[in-house]
């Protein structure tokens, strides 16, 4: 339930919407993601693509950021190479709360082509930093890209702020 | 009545208040869940050495000033060159000079010798120096 979709079920009469002070947050949230870029490998050749006019990933108020302490996720695009694991995960406790992570690419959702054989490559950024949203491909297409942002926003825009742990817990006892 | 300085002293105390009251407002709505990581100086994820704040020698300064010289002449230099053609010989001659003046300056400082990079001469006492009686 976003902001935006209860604007669907006005308040009965019509005319008035009523939400929660948690929509109008996670509104702001969704709406507006500066992202840590980490292009690593081929996937950054796609994401310029992305970034350029054609596909215009800025529409989604989102904004390149070269420092941690400003981004609000972080998009890992490319193959994780041991080396850099140890920075990613410096960087990722670097960003300030609420921080979301995008995993682009084969490489950085599970190895890629070096899954067996890599005996540099981390497989799977997810070993190290916790995952939001994975974007498959090899690389993956803009088009990709572009869902993986609206399925990140619908996934800011669900989530819980208040009463975190009391909303998780009745919902580990329905699974 | 308030005086011009009365005024400024308004300015200040709301400028405070102002700045206040948007950290206040910052510090509520944040989360905030610090770590050491987190609070490690960002280097671009690499782990800090030592501190950010360096301490330079101070027998760069003369170097600084040197430098200096040469980059105000830089900028002097650089208009005349855009309009060489048009402003001749005269300008040519004149500059010429100027370039002149500025390395006699050089040429004074190196003469000086002081850009030498002057090492420190610890004085190591000698057995000899310490006998009574002895003289240097």
């Amino acid at each position: 339930m976003g902001l935006l979709n209860r604007l669907d079920n006005p308040y009965e009469g019509g005319g008035i919407v009523l939400g929660t002070v948690e929509d109008l947050l996670n509104w702001g949230r969704s709406k507006s993601n500066w992202y840590l870029h980490f292009g690593l490998a081929c996937c950054a050749i796609e994401f310029m693509a992305m970034n350029a006019s054609h596909f215009d990933f800025m529409r989604f108020g989102t904004i390149p950021r070269t420092s941690p302490r400003q981004a609000d996720f972080i998009m890992v695009t490319g193959t994780v190479t041991l080396k850099m694991a140890e920075r990613i995960k410096i960087l990722y406790e670097q960003m300030a709360e609420p921080k979301y992570v995008i995993s682009v690419g084969s490489c950085s959702n599970c190895g890629g082509p070096y899954w067996e054989h890599g005996y540099h490559v981390l497989k799977g950024v997810d070993k190290i930093i916790p995952v939001d949203v994975y974007i498959p491909g090899c690389p993956p297409r803009p088009e990709a890209f572009e869902e993986g942002m609206i399925q990140l926003q619908k996934k800011i825009s669900q989530q819980a702020i208040f009463n975190k742990r009391k909303k998780l817990a009745a919902e580990d006892k329905n699974q | 009545m308030i005086s011009e300085f009365g005024i400024i002293l308004l300015f200040i105390i709301l400028g405070v208040v102002f700045v206040g009251i948007a950290l206040a407002a910052a510090a509520i709505v944040r989360p905030s869940h610090p770590n050491p990581v987190k609070n490690s100086t960002y280097e671009c994820g690499e782990i800090p050495i030592g501190e950010p704040w360096v301490r330079f020698n101070v027998r760069f300064y003369v170097i600084a000033l040197v430098f200096l010289l040469f980059d105000v002449e830089v900028v002097f230099l650089l208009p005349w060159a855009v309009v060489f053609k048009q402003l001749g010989w005269f300008a040519f001659i004149e500059m010429i000079v100027f370039v002149i003046i500025l390395f006699a300056g050089f040429a004074y400082v190196w003469g000086k010798g002081d850009l030498n990079w002057e090492k420190p001469k610890p004085h190591i006492p000698k057995l000899e120096d310490l006998v009574v009686g002895k003289k240097n």
